[in-house]
C-alpha cells in the first residue's frame, strides 16, 4: 500500500484526534496527514476528497438533510457513510441536535468507528447526554459506547449513572435487564456500592430475565473488585437456589469464576441441576457439565476401581498378550498393574462397590446431550463420561465424537486432541471408529497429525496390516511434513507391536532409498531407535545404512548413522573404520552434529579396535581441536583425555570403555499425549499441555465417598406422606398414566419436554425425573402442586428415601414400607404386573429397552385392564389408610378431607368445598349462550358454594370470634373499583361480641378499603355476613386492617388471589379474537397442560377456570377450545384467557393480559386449577 | 470467558475488533499474524495459540479469520462453536458472511456481538432471537425507516429469551403456511486406485503389499490386473480399486413458515437406518428414543433439524466410478493424464453437477487437457485443475486426456494427485431414508408441505 492509498483511506482516522499507541497504522496516518491537528480546521487535504464539501456542510442541518438521506438510502450502506471524512465538531453537533435520525447517524458513525478500533473517546461528553434519549435505537448506541469507553473517563460516565439507577426500578423486566447489564459492564470502580446493591436486589426479582442478568454482572463485579467475594458467594448461593433453566448456566458460570472452590454450594443443587440440564440452554449445559464433573470426582467413588481388579489384573492382559513382550510399553504397564494390585488388595477389604444413585443420575441426565448440535457440549458430555462413567459405559461417546470429526476443522483439531488422550487408555473404545481417522489429501496438515497420532494409538495386531497399508499410502504424499510424522508413527507402531517389528523395519529400510531425503532423514532417525531394541539381528541393516553415508545429506540423518555404527562397531567390524576413514576426509566441511558423532565413532572404534583405527582417531581429533565451534573443541579435548593413554592421564581413563560402551537403553517411543488426561478433558490447559490461568485441577477420586446425604434436599414432611399413599394408588393406575403420557407426548410443550431429561429411560424412570425439577419448585413456593406432580413427586421422594436407606436406614420412615408393602401385596393378587413396574422405578439403572418393553406392554394391555384397575384401587384403599394416618398423625386432617381427589392447597387455612360440578357447568353453559346480555354475570349466578372460603381469624386466636371472608364477586356497588369482599362473622363464645369494625388500615399506596358499617352487637351463637370494599390496586399485596370489637383488636389481612382482581366482561368470538390480536407478544403468555383426567371436559374446564379466576366465558365456534375474559377491577385492563384442549388431555393455556405480572400469576393458578 | 474478537481478512488486516471486557490491544494479533505467516495455507493455522498473557482461538472461515482473544481457562470448543456461530449469524443476516458485508453492516454486526455475548458469556445465540431485537435488513425496511423514521431495533424486547421455547419467534403470523424439508445426503469416500469400489479386493486383507514400488508383485498377491505403462516400466496402474472408507453422512434442513405456535411430527418410513444422530435443540429426544419420530415446535425460518449417520456396515453405493491414469515420465519432463467418470450405482436417476477437482503437483509448468465434455480450468498459481462435467450420460462416458509438462530439470513428482469428485443426484436419498409423513397439531391451518431429497458427495477423494 502506498503511502497515498494510505492517505485516501483516511477519512475514518481522520476523526481520530487521539490515536490510540497500537494503532500502527494509524499513527503513520497521523505523522503524515494535516488533518490530524487538533484544531480540527479547513485542511488542504479535504479539498483534495471530491465528496467533500457535502461533508463540511454535513451536520449544519437544514437543507442537505433530504439529500443525505438519499444518500444513504441509496448507498444501502454504512461503509459508504464510513469513508466519507466527517470530524468530531460535526459529530458533536449533531449529536447536540434535537432530531433523532441526527443523532442516531452520528452514534452510528461512533460505533462504526470503534468496531474499526478507531479512538472516539474525545465524544464521550457529547455522546454520555443521549444517555436519556427515547429513541431505542439511539440508546442502545450509546450503551455501547458507554461500555466501550466509560473505563477511561470514569468521572463523566458516572453523570449515566442515575439513569440506570432510575431503569433498574422500571417495571418492564427487560429495561431492568438492561439497565443491570450495561451499569455491570462499565467497569468503574467508584460504583461498586451501588453494583452490588443491585446485583442483590436483582437477584430477587420476580424475573427469571432479571436474575440471569444479575448472575452476568457477578463475575463483572467480581473482576472489578475482588473485595465483593463474599458478598458476591451470597448472592451465587441464592441464585443457584434458583429453578429456573434460564438462571442456571449463568449462575453456575458465575460460580466458576467466583468461587470455584466453594464445592460445598452445590451438594444442595446438585440433583436439580442435573435435572434441568437438558433445557438449559447450550452453552449454560457446557459450563454445567464441566462443573459437574469436578463436583463428581470429589463426592463418589470410582466406579471402576472393582473393575480394575477384575479386568486389569487379567482379562485385558490376556487379550493383548502379546505386547508383553514389548520391553517399552510393558514398564509402563507394570507400574500401572502394580498400582492396581494394590489398589485392588484394598479394594479387596473395602465393601462391593455401588454406585451413588446421584452419580448415576449425573450420567443419565447427560447422555441424551450427545445428540446435541453444539460440538461444545458434546465435548463436555463426553469428558464427564471418560472422567466419571465405569469403563463399561465409556462407548457410548466414541460415537459423537466421531460425528463431531466432520465439522469444521478447528473443531476437528480439538476433537482430535481430545481423542489422541482418550484414545490411550481406552483404545478399544475407538477401534471400531478406525476408518473414520483415515487421512485425506485435504485436510489441512495440523489434522494429519492428529490423525496420525490417533490411528497409531489404535493399532493392535489385529488391524496393524490395515493400518500399515494405510500408512503406506500416506508415504506418498507430497506434504513432507506429514511424510515425516508418518515414519515416525511407523517407528511406533513397530515398537508397540512386536510381530510387525521385522516388517515395519524392512519397509523402513525401503524407504532409504526413496528419492526424497527428508523421507530417507526421518526412515534413518527412526530405525536407528528401533535397531536399538534389538541390534544383533540387524547388522545387515546397519551395513546398509553404511552405505548411505555417501549419499544422505542432512545433518541429522548422518549423525544417526555414525551414531549407530559406532554403538555397535561389534556387529560390523569390518565396515566401521572405514566409515570413519571416509568421515575424516570431510569431517571440516560437516556440520556440527555430524562432526560430534564423528568424535564419538572414533572414540568408540579407538576403543575397541585401536589397532585399525589409532591414527584416525588421531587426526579426527586433531581436526576438531581447531574447529571454530568450542563444543567440538571441547569434545576434543575431553576424549583424549579420556581415551589416549598418557602418563598424565587420570583415573577416569580406566573406566573410558564403560562410559562408552555402556548398554544405553532403548529410547521408549510414546505418544504425547500419553498421560495427558490429568487435565480435564476437553479444556484449554489439555489443548495446551500447560495449565492455563483459572484452570481448575480435576481432583482424583475420594478413598472414601463423602456423606451422600449432603445432597438430600429439604422436604415438608407433609408432602412426603401424602404423596406416598398417592404413590400406591398411582401405581395401581400405572398403565394408564403412563400411557396417557405416552400418547400426549406429541402435544407437550417442548418445556414439559423436561421428561427428557431421563434420557433413554421411558416408563416410570422419565417421569420421575421429569418432573423433578416442577416438583421442587412447587415444594418451595408452597404453592399447592398438581395431583399428578405430587404423584410424580411423591414417587421421586419414596426413591429418595429408598437411596438414602440403600446407604444408611432412616428410622422414620421404617414403619411406612410395611403397611406400604401389605397395600402391594393385596393389589398383587389382582394385578401381578404391578410388582414389575414397582422393580421398575426402583431400579432406575435398569436398561433402557427392558424398561420400555414393559411400557409397551402395559400400554397395550392397558385398555382392558383400566377400568378393571381403577375400581380395584378405589376398593383396596381404604384398608391401606388407617395405618399410615397413624404414622402420620399432623396430616390426618388432610388425607381424611381429601380422600379421592386430593387437593394440596396453597396455605393450610385454605380449604377447598367440593364443587357442584353439575350446577356449575350449567351455569358455564348459559354464560357461554348468552349474546348480549351483560346483566346474565356468572357472577350473580355462581352458587356461592363455589366461592372459597378463607379464614380471617381463628376462633381461638379471636377468643370466640371467627371471622371468614370470601371474594362474592359481586360487583362493589359504592365503588366499581373495589373487590367485593364479603365476611362472615360468627360468635362462637358464650357472650357477645359488640362494635364490630375496622380501623386503622395499613394499606399499601394507591390501595383504599371501604369498611363495612360496623356491627353493634353480635349475640353468642350468632353468624352476620357484611361485604366491604378492598381496592388492591389491581395487585396480591395483602391489604392489612385491624378488625376491632369492643374488648379487643385483632390484626388481620386479606390477600387477594389474581383471579378475584378481575371482573367478568362480555365479548364476542370476533371482539376477543380482535382484542387477543392486539396483545401479542409479551403480554401474551403460553403454557403446555395436561389435564387432569376429571377434568378432561369442556365443562369440566370451564367450571374450574371460573372458579379460579373471575372470569365470564366467551362464545367459541369449537368445542375445543374454552375462550374467557375480563378486566381488572382497578384499572379495567383486559384479561384474555383461552384454553385449547387436544386429545388425551393435553391442553394449551393462553393468557393475553396487558399487566404481565397478572397474567403470568393467573396463568400459574390456572395451570393448578386445570391439573389438579 | 470471551475477552475480545477480531475480525481479520486474508491480507492480515483487522478490520473489526470488538470487545467484551477490558480492551485488549490490538497488537495481540500480532502473535497471530505470525502464524499466520508461517503457515502455507490458512487452514494450516494453529486454531489456539498462546501468547504471554492470552490465548487466541481463531477459525478461519469464508475467508475471514475469527480471532478470540482468552484470558482464562474456556473450553475451547466452547469458543471455536460460538465463533462459527457468530459466522452463521452474520450468513444469516446479510446472506454471505465476507469483508466486504461485514464492512458495509459495521454498525449491526457491532451491535449483534454485542447481544451476542455478556461479559464473554454467550446471551443471545439464537437466530431467531436476535432477528427480534435486531432486525434484518431488508430493502423494503430501509425505505419504511427512512419515511417514518423508526428503526431496526426491536422494541418488543425479546419474548424469545423469555418463554420457555427460545427458538422460536411470539406471534409468528404467515398468509401461506409452508414447511419444507430438504434431506440432503452427502457420501463421504476415499477410494483407492482407480475408484471402482470392488469387493474382490476388500476382503484381500491378507493382500500385504510390498513396501517396494515393484508391479509385478502386487499384481501377483492381489490377483488383479496390472496395467504396465508401455513408455516407462515403472508407471502403472491398477485399474480396480478399493473403497477404503464410505459413509452416508445426511442432514434434514428446514425451511418453516407457519404460523403461531405448531407442533410438528415427522416421521421416517424407515428411522432404523440411522446410526447416529443430532438434532436440533427443539427436538423432544424422548420421544424419538421411544417411537423414533422427530417432534418439535420449530424455530421460525430456516434451521437444520437433524444431521445423521446412517451406518457404515451397510454397504454404501458409490454412484460414479472414476477410470483414471496420471503417469509422468521419469526421463523427460512430460506426463500425460486420462481420466473418465462414469456412472455406476445411481437407482436409476442421473448424475449431475459432476466436477472432478485435482491438486496437481508443485513442479507441474502447464498442461494441455481436452475435455469430451464439459470445460476445465486450471489455475496455475495454485496448481488447481477444475474439469465442469456437468449431468452424466451413460452413453458417452465423459473424459478429460492431455500432457502435462513439468518445469524443467524438476523430479517426477513422488505421488500421484488424488482426484476430489462433486456430484449430484436430485430426488435421491443415497441411504435409502424416506420421509413418511409430517402432522401439525396446535394450530387449525392446514400447511403446505414438502419434502425434497439430494444427494451429493461428500469428502469424496479418489487415491490415484
Amino acid at each position: 500500500m502506498t503511502p497515498m492509498q494510505k492517505l485516501l483511506q483516511l477519512p475514518v482516522n481522520a476523526m481520530n484526534m487521539v490515536k490510540t499507541a497500537q494503532d500502527q497504522m494509524g499513527q503513520q496516518d497521523e505523522a503524515k496527514s494535516p488533518v490530524m491537528t487538533p484544531d480540527g480546521g479547513n485542511h488542504n487535504w479535504y479539498n483534495g476528497e471530491p465528496n467533500d464539501p457535502r461533508h463540511i456542510r454535513f451536520g449544519s442541518g437544514g437543507g442537505d438533510q433530504e439529500e443525505r438521506a438519499h444518500l444513504e438510502e441509496g448507498g444501502g450502506s454504512l461503509s459508504s457513510l464510513v469513508t466519507q471524512p466527517l470530524r468530531h465538531d460535526d459529530l458533536k453537533e449533531m449529536l447536540d441536535s434535537n432530531k433523532d435520525s441526527l443523532k442516531l447517524e452520528a452514534m452510528k458513525r461512533i460505533v462504526a468507528m470503534i468496531a474499526r478500533g478507531k479512538n472516539a473517546s474525545d465524544l464521550f461528553p457529547a455522546v454520555v447526554k443521549n444517555v436519556a434519549c427515547k429513541n431505542i435505537e439511539v440508546k442502545k448506541l450509546v450503551y455501547v459506547y458507554l461500555v466501550r469507553y466509560a473505563e477511561e473517563q470514569q468521572d463523566l460516565a458516572l453523570l449515566s449513572i442515575s439513569t440506570f439507577q432510575r431503569g433498574l426500578k422500571d417495571p418492564n423486566q427487560l429495561i431492568r435487564a438492561s439497565a443491570l447489564r450495561v451499569l455491570s459492564s462499565i467497569r468503574v470502580t467508584i460504583i461498586v456500592p451501588i453494583m452490588m446493591l443491585a446485583i442483590k436486589e436483582a437477584a430477587s426479582d420476580m424475573s427469571p430475565y432479571v436474575r440471569k442478568t444479575a448472575a452476568h454482572a457477578i463475575p463483572k463485579l467480581y473482576s472489578l473488585d475482588p473485595e465483593q467475594k463474599d458478598c458476591l458467594i451470597e448472592v451465587i448461593e441464592k441464585l443457584l437456589a434458583d429453578k429456573t433453566t434460564l438462571v442456571a448456566g449463568s449462575v453456575v458460570m458465575a460460580f466458576e469464576e467466583v468461587c470455584p472452590e466453594r464445592i460445598d454450594l452445590i451438594h444442595k443443587n446438585y440433583r436439580k441441576l442435573c435435572n434441568l440440564l437438558i433445557d438449559v440452554e447450550e452453552w449454560g449445559q457446557v459450563v454445567i457439565i464441566n462443573m459437574l464433573t469436578r463436583y463428581a470426582r470429589t463426592q463418589f467413588l470410582n466406579p471402576n476401581m472393582n473393575e480394575s481388579l477384575l479386568e486389569e489384573g487379567g482379562g485385558e492382559k490376556a487379550f493383548y498378550g502379546s505386547d508383553n513382550d514389548d520391553d517399552t510399553d510393558d514398564e509402563e504397564d507394570k507400574e500401572e498393574k502394580e498400582k492396581k494390585k494394590t489398589e485392588a488388595t484394598a479394594i479387596v477389604k473395602r465393601k462391593p462397590y455401588v454406585m451413588d444413585p446421584d452419580h448415576r443420575l449425573l450420567l443419565r441426565n447427560t447422555k441424551p446431550l450427545l445428540q446435541s448440535r453444539n460440538a461444545a457440549v458434546v465435548m463436555a458430555v463426553a469428558q464427564l463420561y471418560f472422567h466419571l462413567a465405569p469403563k463399561a459405559e465409556v462407548g457410548v461417546i466414541a460415537k459423537a465424537l466421531v460425528r463431531l470429526m466432520r465439522s469444521h476443522s478447528e473443531v476437528q483439531y480439538v476433537v482430535l486432541q481430545n481423542v489422541a488422550t482418550m484414545s490411550i487408555k481406552r483404545r478399544g473404545m475407538f477401534e471400531p471408529y478406525l476408518k473414520s481417522f483415515y487421512i485425506r489429501s485435504t485436510d489441512p496438515t495440523q489434522i494429519k497429525v492428529l490423525k496420525l497420532e490417533v490411528l497409531t494409538n489404535l493399532a493392535n495386531e489385529t488391524n496393524i496390516s490395515t493400518i500399515l497399508r494405510e500408512f503406506q499410502t500416506y508415504i506418498k504424499s507430497n506434504d513432507k511434513d506429514f511424510v515425516a510424522a508418518t515414519i515416525q508413527a511407523i517407528g511406533r507402531c513397530a515398537t508397540n507391536i512386536g510381530e510387525v517389528r521385522d516388517t515395519c523395519l524392512n519397509g523402513l529400510v525401503q524407504l532409504l532409498s526413496n528419492r526424497d531425503e527428508l523421507v530417507v532423514a526421518e526412515s534413518v532417525v527412526v530405525i536407528k531407535k528401533l535397531l536399538q531394541m534389538q541390534p544383533e539381528q540387524h547388522s545387515d541393516i546397519i551395513k546398509h545404512m553404511a552405505k548411505l553415508t555417501d549419499n544422505i545429506q542432512v545433518p541429522m540423518a548422518r549423525a544417526s548413522i555414525l551414531w549407530l555404527i559406532g554403538e555397535y562397531c561389534e556387529h560390523v567390524p569390518k565396515i566401521a573404520p572405514d566409515v570413519l576413514r571416509k568421515m575424516a576426509k570431510t569431517f571440516t566441511n560437516e556440520e556440527d552434529i555430524v562432526k560430534l558423532q564423528i568424535i564419538n565413532l572414533a572414540a568408540k572404534l579407538y576403543l575397541t579396535n585401536s589397532k585399525q583405527t589409532k591414527l584416525l582417531t588421531q587426526y579426527v581429533l586433531n581436526l576438531a581441536k581447531y574447529d571454530q565451534n568450542y563444543d567440538i573443541r571441547d569434545r576434543a579435548r575431553f576424549i583424549r583425555q579420556l581415551i589416549v593413554p598418557t602418563d598424565k592421564s587420570g583415573a577416569l581413563s580406566k573406566y573410558a570403555k564403560k562410559l562408552f560402551l555402556a548398554l544405553k537403553p532403548a529410547p521408549v517411543l510414546e505418544s504425547p499425549f500419553k498421560d495427558r488426561d490429568h487435565f480435564q478433558l476437553g479444556s484449554l490447559s489439555h489443548l495446551l499441555n500447560a495449565k492455563a490461568g483459572g484452570y481448575q485441577v480435576l481432583p482424583d477420586w475420594p478413598e472414601a465417598a463423602p456423606d451422600p446425604s449432603v445432597r438430600n434436599v429439604e422436604v415438608p414432611e407433609w408432602t412426603k406422606c401424602s404423596s406416598r399413599e398417592k404413590r400406591k394408588e398411582k401405581k395401581a393406575d400405572k398403565p394408564f398414566y403412563s400411557d396417557s403420557e405416552g400418547e400426549s407426548g406429541p402435544t407437550e410443550s417442548a418445556d414439559s419436554a423436561s421428561d427428557t431429561a431421563s434420557g433413554s429411560e421411558s416408563g416410570s424412570g422419565s417421569e420421575e425425573s421429569g418432573s423433578g425439577s416442577e416438583s421442587e419448585e412447587s415444594n418451595e413456593e408452597s404453592e399447592s402442586a398438581s395431583e399428578e406432580d405430587e404423584e410424580e413427586e411423591g414417587k421421586k421422594k419414596k426413591k429418595n428415601v429408598e437411596k438414602i436407606k440403600a446407604r444408611k436406614p432412616v428410622p422414620e420412615s421404617e414403619s411406612e414400607p410395611s403397611s406400604g408393602e401389605d397395600v402391594k401385596k393385596s393389589e398383587k393378587k389382582s394385578k401381578p404386573r404391578i410388582g414389575s413396574s414397582e422393580s421398575e422405578s426402583e431400579e432406575d439403572d435398569d436398561s433402557e429397552s427392558e424398561s420400555s418393553e414393559s411400557e409397551e406392554e402395559e400400554s397395550e394391555e392397558e385398555s382392558e385392564e383400566e377400568t378393571k384397575k381403577k375400581k380395584k384401587t378405589t376398593a383396596s384403599k381404604p384398608p391401606s389408610k388407617p395405618p399410615k394416618k397413624e404414622n402420620k398423625k399432623e396430616k390426618k386432617e388432610m388425607s381424611l378431607l381429601d380422600f379421592d381427589d386430593f387437593d394440596p392447597a396453597p396455605s393450610p387455612s385454605q380449604v377447598t368445598p367440593l364443587n357442584n360440578f353439575l350446577s356449575s357447568s350449567l351455569v358455564t353453559d348459559l354464560e357461554g349462550l348468552s349474546l348480549t346480555d351483560n346483566v346474565l354475570s356468572p357472577t350473580t349466578i355462581i352458587p356461592s358454594g363455589n366461592l372459597k372460603t378463607y379464614e380471617l381469624l381463628h376462633r381461638i386466636t379471636g377468643e370466640g370470634l371467627s371471622v371468614e371472608y370470601c371474594f362474592s364477586r359481586q360487583p362493589f356497588s359504592p365503588d366499581p373499583h373495589m373487590v367485593a369482599v364479603k365476611i362472615q362473622f360468627t360468635n362462637s363464645a358464650t357472650s357477645e361480641a359488640k362494635s364490630l369494625h375496622v380501623e386503622d388500615a395499613k394499606l399499601q399506596s394507591g390501595m383504599r378499603i371501604k369498611e363495612f358499617p360496623e356491627i353493634e352487637v353480635l349475640p353468642a351463637g350468632e353468624t352476620i355476613s357484611v361485604v366491604m370494599g378492598i381496592d388492591f390496586c389491581d395487585s396480591t399485596q395483602a391489604a392489612n386492617f385491624q378488625l376491632c370489637t369492643h374488648t379487643r383488636k385483632f390484626f388481620v389481612s386479606i390477600q387477594p388471589p389474581v383471579g378475584e382482581l378481575m371482573m367478568p366482561i362480555f365479548m364476542t368470538e370476533n371482539e376477543f379474537k380482535k382484542e387477543q390480536g392486539q396483545l401479542m407478544g409479551m403480554n401474551e403468555i403460553t403454557e403446555k397442560l395436561t389435564l387432569e383426567e376429571k377434568c378432561q371436559g369442556e365443562h369440566a374446564v370451564v367450571q374450574r377456570v371460573t372458579t379460579a379466576a373471575n372470569l365470564s366465558r366467551v362464545p367459541c365456534g369449537s368445542d375445543k377450545e374454552c375462550r374467557f375474559a375480563g378486566k381488572t377491577v382497578t384499572s379495567g385492563s383486559l384479561v384474555l384467557v383461552s384454553v385449547v384442549t387436544k386429545e388425551d388431555g393435553a391442553a394449551q393455556l393462553t393468557v393475553n393480559c396487558e399487566k404481565m405480572v397478572i397474567g403470568t400469576m393467573l396463568v400459574k393458578d390456572i395451570h393448578q386449577a386445570l391439573t389438579q | 470467558m470471551i475477552n475480545s474478537l477480531f475480525l481479520i481478512n486474508p491480507s492480515g488486516e483487522i478490520f473489526l475488533e470488538k470487545h467484551w471486557k477490558s480492551v485488549v490491544s490490538r497488537s495481540v494479533c500480532d502473535y497471530f499474524l505470525e502464524a499466520k505467516e508461517k503457515a502455507l495455507e490458512p487452514e494450516d493455522v494453529p486454531p489456539v495459540i498462546h501468547t504471554p498473557h492470552h490465548y487466541l482461538i481463531s477459525i478461519y472461515r469464508d475467508k475471514l479469520f475469527f480471532l478470540s482473544v482468552i484470558q482464562t481457562e474456556v473450553p475451547p470448543l466452547f469458543v471455536i462453536e460460538f465463533l462459527h456461530r457468530v459466522a452463521e449469524m452474520i450468513q444469516d443476516y446479510f446472506g454471505e458472511c465476507s469483508e466486504t458485508v461485514v464492512k458495509d453492516h459495521m454498525v449491526m454486526v457491532y451491535e449483534l456481538l454485542e447481544e451476542m455475548l455478556d461479559n464473554g458469556f454467550p446471551l443471545a445465540t439464537e437466530s431467531n432471537v436476535l432477528k427480534e431485537m435486531i432486525r434484518p435488513p431488508t430493502i423494503l425496511r430501509s425505505v419504511v425507516n427512512t419515511l417514518t423514521g423508526t428503526s431496526n431495533v426491536g422494541d418488543t424486547l425479546l419474548t424469545g429469551q423469555l418463554s420457555t421455547i427460545p427458538w422460536r419467534r411470539a406471534g409468528v403470523r404467515y398468509t401461506n403456511n409452508e414447511a419444507y424439508f430438504d434431506v440432503v445426503e452427502e457420501i463421504d469416500a476415499i477410494l483407492d486406485q482407480s475408484g471402482r469400489s470392488s469387493t474382490d479386493l476388500s476382503t484381500g486383507t491378507t493382500v500385504q503389499r510390498s513396501w517396494k514400488s515393484d508391479p509385478e508383485v502386487k499384481g501377483q498377491a492381489s490377483g488383479v490386473c496390472v496395467c504396465v505403462c508401455v513408455v516407462c516400466k515403472l508407471c502403472y496402474d491398477w485399474l480396480t480399486g478399493t473403497t477404503v472408507f464410505a459413509e452416508i453422512q445426511g442432514v434434514v434442513e428446514a425451511c418453516v413458515k407457519l404460523s403461531g405456535m405448531p407442533d410438528l411430527t415427522l416421521s421416517f418410513m424407515n428411522p432404523r437406518l440411522l446410526d447416529d444422530v443430532s438434532f436440533h435443540p427443539c427436538v423432544r429426544y424422548k420421544l424419538w428414543e421411544s417411537e423414533r419420530v422427530l417432534s418439535f415446535i420449530p424455530p421460525d425460518g430456516n434451521f437444520t433439524l437433524m444431521t445423521y449417520h446412517v451406518n457404515a456396515q451397510n454397504l454404501v453405493a458409490i454412484p460414479v466410478y472414476v477410470k483414471q491414469s496420471i503417469s509422468f515420465f521419469e526421463c523427460g519432463s512430460d506426463g500425460r493424464l486420462d481420466v473418465t467418470v462414469g456412472p455406476k450405482q445411481t437407482m436409476g436417476k442421473t448424475v449431475e453437477g459432476v466436477m472432478v477437482t485435482v491438486h496437481l503437483p508443485k513442479t507441474i509448468l502447464s498442461i494441455n487437457l481436452t475435455a469430451t465434455q464439459g470445460s476445465y480450468t486450471y489455475d496455475n498459481g495454485t496448481k488447481l485443475l477444475v474439469w465442469d462435467i456437468g449431468k452424466l450420460n451413460p452413453q458417452k462416458l465423459p473424459n478429460l486426456r492431455g500432457s502435462l509438462s513439468l518445469q524443467a530439470g524438476a523430479p517426477k513428482p513422488e505421488e500421484n494427485p488424488s482426484l476430489n469428485i462433486d456430484l449430484k443426484i436430485q430426488q435421491l436419498a443415497i441411504s435409502g431414508l424416506k420421509v413418511n409423513r409430517l402432522d401439525m397439531f396446535g394450530e387449525k391451518y392446514k400447511p403446505f408441505k414438502g419434502v425434497k431429497y439430494i444427494t451429493k458427495a461428500g469428502k469424496f477423494q479418489v487415491r490415484t
